[in-house]
């Protein structure tokens, strides 16, 4: 059977700031410049789950999409919509919060909750011009 | 080159990201949340804020153009988006302090701090602000 992917488009609002506690002020300034502002700053993420698989032969489905949308809400969207990532958010608190990172921790989380024998896939935008993909194929 | 008397609408996008809350600091917290809900994190969320600038005119007769879309851009950089880009609203921006940080609030503030800016024979016809893909709001200036 041929594997299909489907894709649930989410998205979530919140605040961060880029910083690295080992460097001094400067460096920080340096390597992440206005995103490293004290007093954060914010985004609206839009985050794009990719489940592939082979498509149900009773269903037709290769997983629910209700069922997906319904586990990012309650998985990713509960911890970090209108939150700041940086203070509200335990799996940042020794993690920097890039766009990067963030993929990693939501892909490590949905992982637990999808049926090993599907794939996944994240991409999350943090403006329409950045975005980032894990893991990457 | 011929005047073209028609009366044309010229919008340019510009964008910026920022950090904010929705508060009354004369309500009690309980009070806020149950008015703001989420909103009133009091550590903060933010938003990718687009906000389009429209100008109306007839076209200039030597340029086509109802005003160079480049220098608006530059305009709108230089006096607003700079001063809101990976800002605090409700820490880092003086011209929103003491107000709440809502995005009509801040489309007000925008048009007071823009308008000055652009050149006598421009006519700044309306703003429009997003504060996410499916929020957003206008103003006319008055």
């Amino acid at each position: 059977m041929n594997k299909v992917a489907v894709y649930r488009k989410e998205h979530f609002n919140a605040a961060h700031r880029l910083h690295n506690d080992l460097w001094d002020e400067a460096t920080n300034d340096k390597v992440f410049g206005k995103c490293n502002n004290p007093h954060y700053h914010g985004h609206n993420y839009d985050l794009v789950v990719k489940v592939t698989g082979v498509p149900d032969e009773k269903t037709g489905f290769v997983m629910d999409m209700k069922l997906i949308s319904d586990i990012i809400n309650m998985e990713i969207l509960e911890k970090f919509d209108h939150k700041n990532l940086n203070e509200d958010c335990v799996e940042f608190k020794n993690l920097n919060p890039t766009a990067e990172n963030i993929a990693v921790v939501i892909y490590n989380i949905l992982r637990d909750k999808i049926s090993s024998h599907l794939d996944l896939q994240v991409r999350l935008y943090e403006t329409e011009r950045n975005f980032v993909e894990y893991p990457v194929n | 080159m011929q005047k073209i008397n028609a009366l044309v609408y010229i919008t340019r996008v510009e964008h910026f990201n920022a950090a904010h809350k929705l508060y009354n600091p004369s309500w009690s917290h309980e009070k806020n949340e149950e008015v703001f809900g989420k909103c009133a994190n009091e550590n903060w969320h933010g938003h990718n804020f687009e906000l389009h600038v429209t100008l109306k005119g007839d076209p200039d007769e030597e340029t086509g153009f109802v005003y160079d879309a480049k220098k608006l851009s530059m305009i709108i950089k230089e006096n607003v988006t700079e001063k809101l880009d990976h800002k605090n609203l409700n820490v880092d921006v003086s011209f929103l302090s003491g107000k709440i940080c809502s995005v009509e609030n801040l489309i007000i503030e925008i048009w007071l701090l823009l308008s000055p800016h652009l050149p006598p024979q421009v006519s700044l016809h309306s703003l429009k602000l997003y504060e996410t893909p499916r929020i957003y709001v206008e103003y006319y200036g008055k």
